[in-house]
This record gives C-alpha cells, structure tokens and sequence, in this order.
C-alpha cells in the first residue's frame, strides 16, 4: 500500500510540474489567481490530512459554485490513495468532474480503482467500480467493461447493482460495446435479489429497451420481486413492463365494440374472481369468440395493485397508467382514488397528475365522476394548477353534475385571477357544446357577463359566444345586436374580431346594424389591430355580397385604406376580395362564384379538449405531458391481434433450483451471516422473495394447462385456482410460516453443516468415503427412489447434503430404508415411543443420522424453570447411538434475536454408548416464537441447532377466580380481544376433551366457570407475564367460539389459530 | 436520466450547480430564466420546460427552484419526488432547506448529492442510509472537527445498503427504547358565503419518531380502519398485511420519519370548529370600504383553537386598511395586496373582531366581488375524524429488549 501510494506520488508529483513552469510565464492579471491556487496546492502536497480535507474543501466549493478548478488536477489526483475517508470521496467528486478534461492525467488514478476491485470488502468494490465507471475517458473502456463482467458475477448483490449501474456510463461513452453490454444485463436480469432489479431495468432500458426477448424468462420474476423493489426501480420496472404486456397479452377490452350489453355481461365473466358468475354465462361466452386473460397479465395487474398505496408519487402514477394501458375496463377505476390522493401533494406533482387525469378523464369520465369536488378550484391554486383543474373538470361535466358544475364557474369567474377567468368562460363555452340542454343557459349567463365591467371578461365571452352561436344562429339574432353595441367599448382586438365576423356572416340576420357597423369601422380603420383589420375587410366584402346598395362605397373605402397597409397580409386581402367581388371586365371566373365563396355555411367549431387524443403516448411519461415525442421515448406498442406463445415465459423449476443452490453457495460466507437475520427477522420481506420460485412454478402449470386444453373456460378455472390458492397461501401464511421456517432451517442447517464439511478435514474425507458407498446403497429400491424423483424438488438440497449422512447410517443397520423421507418417518415414530411424558410432545433437535448417531430431542416440559423463572424450560434428551462415547456435550455460541437469553445446561462430561442423558436448559423467548439458534458440541463435532417454541408454550398458568378473570377480560378488551368462530372437530364432543385439547396446546390452567357452555383458561406469558385469557363457548349443533384476550396481540393471534387447528381437527 | 441539477434563488442567481453526466453549460438555464419571468409568480413556473436540446424539470421549494436538467424520455414525476426528496434531505440535515444553510454547508450538499445519485440514477435516498453515510452537522461535531480535523463522513461502511430492509441502520442501540407516534389531521374544506361546506375532507398523517434498539418489528392498529377511505404508506410497511388484515405491520426506520397518510372524506364527519361572520363592502362613491369580520367557535369539542390566523386576498383597487382588531395584530401589504390578521388563541367568551374601513384607488370602479377569506387555525389534542384516534394502538411482534427489559410505547395524540 505505502509503496504504490509512494508510486503515485512521485507520478503525480512528475505531472504537475510543468503547471508549475507555465507559471511565471502567464500574465500578470492571472497571477493572483494562480497564487491562490498555488497555496492550495501547498496544502495538498503537506502531510497533514487536515490540510488537505480543507484545501478539498474548497476545491469542492469552487466546483458547486461553477468555477473552473481544472489546473488543480495534478495536484488533486495524486491524493486519490489518501487514508482519510472524506479527502478520498473529495476527491472522487472532483475526479468524476475534470476526468473527462484530463483524460492523460486521469489514468494515473485508474491502478488505485483497479485494487480497489479486488478488495474483500464488498462496499469498496461497488465504490471503487462506480468511480471507475464514471470517470468519462475513452482509453479505459476495456478496463470498465472488464470490471463490469466481473462485477455482475460477484457474489455481493450491492456490487451487481453497481455492475448494472455502470452498464449505461460504459454504453454512453462507448456505443460499440452494446453487444457485450447486453449480455451483461442478460445475466443480471436473471438475478433474483430485490437490489439488482431496478439497476438492471433501467439499464436494460437505457441501452436495449427493444430486446424484449430478454424479459421473457423473467417477467414472472420481476412480478414477484417488484413490491420489495426500492421505489426508484419499481418505476422503472412498472413502465417497462407496461410497455412488455402491451407487446405480449391480448387487449382485455377487446370486445368493448360489440353489443354493449353482451360486452358487459364479458367482463363480468372474464374478470370476476368468483366462479359462479362465470358459469351463470356459459352460453354468451360460448356464442363469441371468448377473451381470456393470460395467468401472467393477471399476475401482472395483481402485484403491481399494492404499490397504489405507495408515498412515492411517481411509482403511484406507474402503476396508474399501467391500469389505464393494460387493465379490463372495470378494474381502471382503483386508479382514481390514488390519483386524487396525489392531488394533495406539491403544487408540481399536482401539475403532473392533473395533466394525466386529463387525458384520462376524457376516455374514462366514470373513473373520476365520484371525485368531482376533489378538482374544486382552491383560490390558493397556482394558474396552472387552476387551468388544468378546470380542463378535468369540463371533462367530467355531464347532464347529472353540469348544474354543480356551472355554479362553481360561476364563482370562478369573479376570481381575481384574470388568467383564470378567461380559462374559466371558455370551460362554460366547452360545457355549453358538449351538453345540449345547458347551451340556452350558459348563453345567458355568458351574454351577461358582456356586461362585466372587467374588459378581459367581455372579449373573453365574446369569443366564445361566437362559437356558441354559430351552432344555432337563427334564434340568437337579438344576442348578435347586443354584441354589436359591444363594439363601441370593447378593446380587445380579437373581442372586436370576433363581433365583426359574426355579424358578417348573419348579416342577413341583422340587415340593418351591419352596414352602421361597417360604417363605424371603416373610421377607425387604420387605427385597428390587424386581425380587426382583416375581419372589417371580410366583413365589408360580405356586406357588398348580400347589400351592395347600402354599403358599396364603404367598401370601397376600407378597400382603399387596407391597400395601402402596413401589412402585406392586409395588402394582400384587400387586392385579392377587390378582383373576386368588385366585378371588372378582367375579373375571371371565380366573382361568379363570390357569394357561395363568402357566404357558404361554416360547420360550427368543436371545442375539443386539448387533451383529447393524447393517450397515444403513454401516460405519466415526458413526452404525454410535452404532447410531443421526447429524445428515447419508446413507443407503447399497440396490442397484438392474437397472443404470443405464453410458454416463453415458462421457466423451468429444474434449471433454477440448481442455480439459485449454486448462488447460495457461491456466496461469502461472512456476507450470508449478514444477510440471515434479515431474512428471519422480515418474514414479510423474504415471503415473496422465496416464494417468486413456486409462484412462477404454479403459474407455468397453469399456462401449461391452459395450452392443452384450449378452451378458454377450463383454462381460466385453472388460473382462478392457482389465484385463489395463493390467496389462502397469504391468509395461511401465519399458520404455514412455522413450517416454512422450520423448512428453510432444516436447509440452512443442511447447508451449513455442508460447509463445515468443507473447513473440517478430517471430516471431509469422511465424507467422501461416504459418498462413495451411497450409490450402492441405494440402487437396490429402484422404486422408492422414482417416488424420491417425484417428491418435491425443494428437497434436492436436502437429499444432496443428507447423503452422506444417510449412508453412514450404514452401520447402524438400518439397510431396508436409505430414503431420508423414509428415514424420517421411521424416527418419527421411534420418538413418538421415547418420550418420558408422554402427554407431552417431543420435538427433534438433531437426528441421528445427521449427528452421526447421537441423537437430540427436546421438549417443553412445563416445569418452571427453576434459576430463572422467566424462562422457558426446554427438556433435552441426547440419545447416544454411536460405538463410542460422547464426551463433553455442550453448547457454543448461541445466536439469539436480540433481547432472547439462553441458559446453558451443565456441560455433560461422557455419556457411553446407548445410553440417554436427560437434561433442563431455560431459554428467554422474549415472549416469541422466533428461534433460539446455537451449537451443540460435543468433543468432535459442532452441529448448529435450533429450537423454536410453539407459541402455547410461551406460556405458564395462572390461576384466578371466576371473578378476576371477567375483571381482567375487562381490562383486554378492544384491540387485544381476537374473536373467532369454529366448528368443532367430531371428537371434540364433551367438555373433557375441549380442555385437553387447549390444554395441550398451550401450558394454561383452567379457571372454574359456572356455566358448562363455557370453558375458560388463564395463562401468563413467560417472560413478560401478560395475562393471556382464553374462553371457548360451545353452541348447540357444533359449533363454538373462541375469544382470547392477551395484551400480545402476536401471541393472541397466533394462539388463537394454534387452538383453532387443535379444536376443529 | 438526470443530468445536472442547478439551485436557483428568488433573484434569480445560481449558486450551486452539480453534474452526474458529461458537464452541461450553466447557459441552459436561460429557457428557466425567460420561463420565470413570464410567469411573474414563483409559483406559475411550468415544472417541465422544453428546450432545443434538453428538458428542465423544476420544482420550486423554500425560495429555491431546483432546476434538473434531463435529455431524454423520464417520467417527469419520477424526477419531481427526486427533487423534493433532496430538499427534504437538505432539511434534514441542516434544519432548513435554505439558500444560505445550502451555502454554508456546501461541501456536504454536494456530498449527499454525490451519494444520491449515480449517473442520474438514485441511489441512496433512505435518510437513515445517508446519515450513516455523510454525517449531518452539529455546533458540536463542527467544532470538534475544526480542532481535531476528523471528518462528516462516515468512517463505518454503511450496512443499510447491503439489506432487504434499506431503510433502517443496524445495530441501532438506544438506553430508552420508545417509540411516538403523532396524528396529525388537516380538515380542508371550501364554505360558500353563507357558511355552508361545499366541500370537505380530512387528510391525516402519522408521523413516528422511533428509538428503538435492534430490529424491532411493530403493528399499528385501527378500532375503525373503514373510515379511512385512501391510505399511502412509508416502504416499511407491509402491503399484505395491510390488505388481508387491517394491519399497519412494519419495521420502522430509525428515527423521525412519516408512517402514512390517510384520506377521510366521509362529509357527516367533517366539524368545521369555527364560524367567521364577515362583511366587506365596498362604497359606490368616495373611495373607501368598510370591513367587519368576526371569528367564533363552533365546535371544538371543549378544546381551545390555536394559531388562528385570517388572510384576505384584497382586490387590487385596496390602497390601505385602516383597521381595529379586538385581539392579535393585523397587517396589510399594500404591494401583495393580502391582508394578515393573526389572532393566536381563540376566547369563547370575548369573540375576536376586526373592524375598520378600507380606502381605494380615486376613481377607479369598485370591485364588484368580495375578497375570500383563508383561516388557518390549529386544535391540539383533537383528531377531527373523531373516532379513528382514540382507538390506535401498537402493538409489537419483536421488540429488542435493551437495558430496559419492556420498550416503553407512548402514544401521543394531536
């Protein structure tokens, strides 16, 4: 270390001394500010780190503030091996700014990154490879891509995640490595930890977002992962995966177009998760073509549904327009309410949303209905925000909520925001258009802002009355008189426009006022804007069409004025009218056609939304809110005519398992260390994590099923099935965790145990020798082991590690069963003979085929535990099977959840062949059900363990009259009261049995009752000593209620489902 | 995805500037410039500006506009909750997220703005992982740094990262394990001139403070969890259980942090707790208005209103105020045009009235439309929505024991 650092000072030192020559040699002007560079550099060349961090320091500050600390960089690099932490991450910054200008200097940084690749520690690796990869210089793209590789096969996932975060710098700055890119982010797709996800997608959609190939294999996956995703991934991952189902699934609203009524009773059939509905219709789903939904569009809606919940506004829009691109017409409603949640939130978020609910509103105006006040315009509204509230607004209004709606324009229009009260008249004019019955009422109140003494106002109004009137103009003509005494006042040259042009075009309406018009305007002519201008000039020109008596020479007149114009628009005007409607001997062919020319019937305007249509851009993106196409935009595919082979998303169980053994394996053990407790600490995190394997299991099943079948009905059952299966899973979970955790212990042991095969030499060649017999071993009972085949394939890890240990069973005869699960079941019997109590039910801790013939069983004996009497006695029986004595039975190292205590038993000194030693440990299971993990050793071997409580057991009684028990039920009531009903199992007849059955389940004592309808327990929590109240009232025919009032409500609840189990069986 | 990010005061002076990609000229913000002048309001400043060859996303918080640069296709709100995040990290660290604390503390802004992005990508935005990363400042630490020369950054790699659970920091260790939560709830809520509610709803939020030791794991339940009609939560909480069972179950953060927000808009339930009497008139002739408003409570359930507060947003023709306030101070802006009348505690028996008489403009027409008012008032010690509050409780599934064998849980309620 000292010798390279020395290296690079030297280099450093070599490189910098030519900024010095150049030194005199610049101008004077300059000088001062090289001075003060120079002291700077003093302090970087001095040995104090102190020193350095302040010079850094204000490098750093001279870099934020955007001044130029170039000729530094010499100085600044060779400081790049510094020790102190803060002057190395200074010196990044600066590094990562002026590389790309320094790039010969840079180099010399690049050998202190390379080392730091190498190192053990996973955290400088990720951050020795994400320096390296942003510092922009060509020369080093080998070295990058190098490192990238490297990295995205670590086994740290925080340094994959760099890895996939580096792919996009080494893609801008080197196109050419594409194709080796996208093989890196093949293989990192495929990783299974939440970490990586989200890099991986935004790299795959920086650099390949077409090679939708690459998602096939994963999709499922990333369904499953996306809710334990950081935020930031899961938008990314959301809006690719929008864009995949829309290239893979089939548009659920594909039958929107037919017969309405029939479309509808399909969705209800295809969407509904209860079957009934779906068989009630058998006959309108035969009769056309039926749409059913793919298993992985389903999974698909489904995940992403939670994140609605989310605090993270951008993923909340994510998964709204993936609802609004990919979701069955009757589920885009959920949307809503997020939406209008977010409309709480800053004033640019609310910008955004608004922006989408917009367009959203204009296709699905039933989504949004029931908000309608939630748009309400607030006076503390930003213009925007209040223009866009209107825009949604105006979408919403229909004949039911169009008088609601008017009266709240009406109020807007005395805003004081003028800007607002324009936007405000043309909501009434849309309003107006779209809805028939309210047009005569949103012409009077607009012709009677005409009145408004505020000028903005009127010409507002104005104008859109004018659009408003083209619809019907026969019946208004009264409305056209009003507005042409308007002309007098109004300012506002596109007010005034407009009141020229309506009365040119029903000047037959108004045959009088329009000549006085043109009169009036033709005076001021040259004093009007020019779009005034150009109205007068239409006007005059149609007056001269319709009554030429009255008004050819004012024509004339304006005819002459607009000739000699400013404006060749309006030179041009005037030249062209004057040849079509003044008939001259040259004039040609058109003057005939004149009148139709001007006079044709003009198709009213639609006033349109200006939201209308943007949906073809995918929404919440850039380009949605620009209405334009921004630089990467990916197009949103349009949905295929028919499904794409589903089967591509298949994974095979077979392939992954070994991989992710492999991954396991392959991991450091220290990091895994790190990792485990996370992993029994957050069950809800790890839940989904471990389950993405069966879940892309069933779902493959399902597809597969769906594949042979073919008919839509029984494929869409089998979905239904595998839904509603993991639905039970998730409400089973509680009940299943133990097992599963039981499961995933049995694992990690069998793992672990495999590694101390490795670190144990001796040990080792045990093993081995082991392993050679196996085979023999088990060829004989072909059949058994197909069976083996056919069992689940979890259990490979377990048969693998359990092998050697099954075959050095060998010499304990126990010939006719080499299966494990054969095995087990046979122990499982032979403990159900052994224990010494036997009301209480004993437990394996190590069997004797894994402990090399001693064997461990524990139970619960119930017994106060007598040192210390918040602890749980657990009762231990070691079984010693082997030839030869156990000496120094103890135990080591106990990993406990914080807070957990464990009370060791006395180390046992020799226990001879055959013979069983009894012992009492106590444990402090903190009042839960989380394992307590240890060693046990014995003068050979280590064997890691551990033993988990059923929660009864956390328990001890207490004994309370009838009277204290109703006192203290009192006091539990509420939150800490679980109710549940049961049926009770056949055997459960008397009150005998109902006792035993609790009582078995959990260490309580009966509390005496009056009633025989009532059975009543009290127990306290072992180390805490919470009251823990059971009560189990019979009901006539069966059934029966369980009430249980504990202060712990995990213990209440996990209780009342142990009792329930032992009850109803 | 973001490229650059310039921080840009009131007047229109840049003063930081930060760059994960190549180094985009600070000219870029000239579109900014234009657009903020056109807007006359801070607050009218489109967020998304369209440039020849770039986009500016820019929000606009505490007097600060934070102005990121973007060249290609990014959901615009993907990058807007990224720039509110910064500012509230900035808050975080240093109390307030100002220009003058950003100045101060420059080194540490471009610090964390190193650490939570890469290459445009965010990072690290967990404050708990950032903390761990870059220390935030304290008088003390700052002195003891200036005499012993040691360092705001994290001598400990942060774990956090490394986690499923990104958001707390291992081996958390506290003396006193306890845990607070507060509900705060908003009523919001437009009244029409003759006091009826047009419109209401109650936004909630509860925000925790935890410090707890190691990884405690903790429920939160509701007696009445179907009056909450819309919920979001902090990452820590769990979906699922959420959804099958009502329950909040989570492993929090260490440290401040918000745990949800929730969303009643039940109308039944909506108590406005007081009632303003107002009259504002306006003369047809000399120039002048009279002004009489009256604040009184309505329903408060026995609790005292704080921090009662009346803006008017006066029309423009308002010249002066020339008023008389029975209790706390009022104050009118000529140049905004918004009069403040900050009347701090509401007493019942002695109903606090403002009254007076406006001059306008000579010669300019009337307004022809009253002024609306804005009150701002606060209630401790009562959740609006009634029953949600009073039946919250926590429970634990894994609470650490430290040195004291039972975390201590206080539930505090506002």
């Amino acid at each position: 270390m000292s010798a390279s650092s020395a290296f690079s000072d030297e280099k450093g030192g070599s490189a910098s001394e030519p900024e010095y020559g150049h030194d005199p040699a610049s101008g004077g002007i300059f000088s001062s500010d090289y001075k003060r560079h120079d002291d700077l550099k003093e302090m970087l060349d001095s040995n104090k780190d102190s020193l350095k961090l302040e010079a850094m320091k204000r490098i750093v500050a001279m870099i934020a503030r955007g001044k130029n600390a170039s000729d530094l960089f010499p100085a600044v690099v060779k400081n790049v091996a510094c020790k102190n932490i803060e002057v190395k991450k200074l010196v990044y910054v600066y590094l990562v700014r002026y590389a790309e200008e320094q790039q010969d200097l840079a180099l010399l940084s690049i050998s202190t990154f390379q080392r730091g690749l190498k190192d053990p520690n996973q955290l400088i690796r990720a951050s020795a490879l994400r320096v390296l990869s942003s510092i922009r210089v060509t020369i080093i793209v080998p070295i990058m891509m190098l490192a990238i590789k490297e990295a995205a096969s670590d086994m740290s996932p925080y340094v994959r995640k760099t890895a996939a975060h580096a792919i996009p710098k080494l893609h801008s700055l080197d196109p050419e490595q594409k194709d080796q890119l996208i093989e890196v982010i093949e293989k990192l797709l495929a990783d299974k930890t939440t970490l990586v996800a989200g890099s991986v997608v935004m790299a795959f959609e920086e650099v390949c977002p077409d090679r939708i190939d690459l998602i096939h294999k994963n999709y499922r996956k990333l369904c499953n992962l996306l809710i334990d995703v950081e935020e930031w991934g899961q938008v990314v991952i959301i809006n690719m995966l929008t864009r995949y189902a829309r290239t893979q699934f089939l548009n659920p609203n594909i039958n929107e177009s037919l017969l309405e009524e029939n479309s509808e009773k399909a969705f209800y059939a295809s969407d509904d998760e209860e079957e009934e509905d779906k068989k009630a219709e058998p006959a309108t789903l035969a009769k056309r073509k039926p749409y059913v939904m793919d298993p992985d569009h389903r999974l698909l809606l489904r995940n992403t549904k939670p994140l609605l919940q989310s605090r993270n506004a951008a993923v909340v829009m994510a998964v709204a327009q993936l609802y609004f691109h990919l979701a069955p017409k009757a589920e885009v409603g959920i949307i809503a309410k997020a939406l209008v949640r977010l409309m709480r939130s800053h004033s640019e978020v609310q910008y955004v949303v608004l922006q989408n609910v917009a367009t959203m509103s204009i296709k699905r105006r039933g989504m949004f209905e029931p908000y309608l006040k939630s748009f309400y315009i607030r006076s503390t509204d930003p213009t925007q925000i209040k223009v866009l509230k209107l825009e949604v607004l105006t979408n919403l209004a229909n004949e039911t909520n169009i008088s609601t709606i008017l009266r709240e324009f009406q109020t807007y229009i005395k805003s004081m925001d003028k800007d607002f009260v324009a936007a405000s008249i043309q909501a009434i004019g849309r309003c107006a258009t779209n809805i028939g019955e309210v047009r005569d009422t949103c012409l009077n109140g607009l012709v009677q802002l005409l009145s408004n003494r505020d000028e903005l106002v009127v010409a507002e109004s104005v104008v859109v009355i004018k659009k408003l009137l083209q619809m019907q103009p026969e019946q208004h003509s009264d409305i056209i008189k009003h507005m042409a005494k308007l002309i007098d006042n109004i300012q506002v040259p596109m007010a005034r426009a407009s009141i020229l042009w309506l009365i040119g075009e029903y000047c037959e309406h108004v045959p009088k006022i329009a000549p006085d018009v043109l009169r009036k305007m033709a005076k001021s002519f040259t004093n009007e804007e020019d779009i005034v201008k150009l109205q007068i000039i239409n006007l005059a020109a149609k007056l001269y069409l319709t009554n030429s008596k009255q008004s050819k020479l004012l024509t004339q007149y304006v005819l002459n004025l607009a000739k000699y114009d400013q404006n060749y628009d309006i030179r041009d005007r005037a030249r062209f009218i004057r040849q079509l409607i003044v008939p001259t001997d040259k004039s040609g062919a058109l003057s005939k056609y004149a009148k139709k020319l001007f006079l044709a019937l003009k198709p009213a305007p639609v006033l349109e939304s200006p939201f209308k249509d943007r949906d073809h851009f995918q929404l919440g993106s850039l380009s949605h809110l620009l209405n334009a196409k921004a630089a990467g935009y990916q197009e949103l595919p349009n949905w295929p005519e028919s499904a794409p082979d589903p089967s591509v998303r298949n994974v095979e169980v077979k392939d992954s398992i070994p991989d992710w053994s492999k991954c396991s394996s392959r991991k450091d053990r220290k990091e895994k260390k790190v990792e485990k407790p996370f992993y029994s600490d957050s069950e809800g995190e790890s839940g989904p994590t471990e389950s993405a394997d069966s879940d892309s299991g069933s779902g493959s099943a399902s597809a597969s099923g769906s594949d042979e079948s073919g008919s839509g009905s029984e494929s869409e059952e089998s979905g239904e099935e595998t839904e509603s299966d993991e639905e039970e899973e998730d409400e089973e979970e509680e009940k299943k965790k133990r097992k599963k955790l039981d499961k995933t212990k049995a694992k990690k042991q069998a793992e672990e145990s495999a590694e101390r095969c490795t670190i144990h030499t001796i040990h080792q060649i045990s093993t081995f020798s082991c392993f050679a017999q196996t085979p023999v071993l088990k060829q004989p009972p072909k059949q058994s082991k197909k069976e083996s085949k056919k069992e689940t394939q979890e259990m490979s890890l377990l048969d693998l590690d359990d092998s050697p240990a099954s075959a050095s069973v060998t010499p304990v005869n126990f010939l006719s069963s080499s299966l494990v699960s054969d095995l087990e079941g046979l122990s499982l019997t032979d403990t159900i003979l052994a224990p010494t109590v036997s009301s209480i039910k004993m437990y394996e801790l190590l069997h004797r085929i894994k402990g090399e013939g001693l064997a461990v069983e524990y139970c619960f004996s119930r017994q106060p535990f007598s040192p210390e009497p918040n602890m749980v006695a657990v009762q231990i029986q070691f079984t010693n099977n082997t030839n030869s004595e156990t000496k120094n039975l103890h135990i080591e190292d106990p990993r406990l959840q914080s807070g957990m205590r464990i009370r060791e038993f006395a180390e046992i000194g020799l226990q001879p062949t055959g013979e069983s030693v009894t012992v009492v440990m106590g444990i402090d299971f903190c009042d839960s059900t989380q394992a307590a993990n240890f060693q046990l050793c014995t003068h050979t071997r280590k064997f890691f363990v551990s033993i988990q409580p059923p929660v009864g057991e956390l328990m001890t009684p207490a004994f309370l009259t009838e009277n204290d028990f109703k006192k203290e039920q009192g006091k539990l009531m509420g939150m800490n009261e679980i109710l549940e009903k049961l049926t009770l199992g056949e055997k459960c007849v008397n009150e005998h049995v109902i006792v035993e059955r609790v009582t078995a389940t959990a260490n309580l004592s009966r509390v005496p009752c009056g009633s025989d309808k009532e059975c009543r327990f009290a127990g306290k929590t072992v180390s805490s000593g919470c009251l823990v109240l059971v009560t189990v009232t019979t009901k006539e025919g069966g059934g029966a209620q369980l009430t249980v009032n504990c202060e712990k409500m995990l213990i209440g609840t996990m209780l009342v489902k142990d009792i329930l189990q032992a009850l109803s069986q | 995805m973001i490229h650059s990010l310039f921080l840009i005061n009131n007047a229109g002076d840049l003063f930081l500037e930060k760059h994960w990609k190549s180094v985009i000229s600070r000219s870029v913000c000239d579109y900014f410039f234009e657009a903020r002048e056109k807007a006359v309001e801070p607050d009218n400043v489109p967020p998304v500006i369209r440039t020849p060859h770039h986009y500016l996303i820019n929000i606009y918080r505490e007097k600060i506009f934070f102005v990121s640069v973007i060249q290609t296709e990014v959901p615009p709100l993907f990058v807007i909750e990224f720039l509110h995040r910064v500012a509230e990290t900035f808050q975080d660290y240093f109390g307030e997220c100002s220009e003058s604390t950003i100045k101060d503390n420059v080194v540490i802004v471009y610090e964390l703005l190193e650490e939570m992005l890469d290459n445009g990508f965010p990072l690290a935005t967990e404050s708990n992982i950032l903390k761990e990363l870059i220390r935030p400042p304290t008088i003390l630490r700052s002195m003891v740094n200036t005499i012993t020369g040691s360092s705001n950054v994290g001598e400990t790699l942060p774990t956090g990262q490394l986690s499923t659970i990104p958001w707390r920091r291992a081996g958390v260790k506290y003396t006193n394990n306890e845990a607070y939560f507060d509900v705060v709830e908003e009523i919001d809520a437009i009244l029409d001139k003759s006091g009826t509610t047009v419109f209401a709803e109650i936004q909630g939020v509860i925000d925790a403070c935890v410090k707890l030791s190691g990884m405690p794991d903790l429920t939160l339940s509701f007696m009445n969890p179907r009056l909450l009609d819309d919920v979001s939560f902090h990452p820590c909480v769990r979906y699922k259980r959420w959804e099958s069972e009502r329950v909040i179950s989570f492993v929090p953060p260490d440290g401040n942090f918000q745990l949800m927000s929730y969303h009643i808009s039940a109308q039944n339930l909506v108590a406005i707790p007081v009632y303003v009497k107002q009259n504002i008139s306006f003369f047809e002739t000399g120039s002048s208005g009279r002004l009489d408003i009256t604040v009184g409570p309505k329903q408060t359930m026995g609790k005292t209103v704080e921090g009662l507060v009346v803006t008017v947003h006066m029309p423009k023709v308002v010249l002066s105020a020339n008023l008389n306030a029975t209790q706390g101070t009022y104050n009118y802006d000529p140049v905004t045009k918004i009069l403040v009348w900050d009347i701090g505690k509401l007493n019942p028996q002695k109903l606090p009235n403002l009254k007076g008489s406006l001059s306008l403009q000579s010669g300019a027409p009337k307004p022809e439309e009253n002024p609306s008012l804005n009150i701002d008032l606060k209630i401790q010690q009562l959740a609006i929505s009634g029953r949600l509050g009073s039946f919250i409780s926590v429970g634990c599934d894994s609470l650490p024991a430290g040195p004291c064998d039972k975390a201590l849980l206080l539930l505090t309620l506002f």
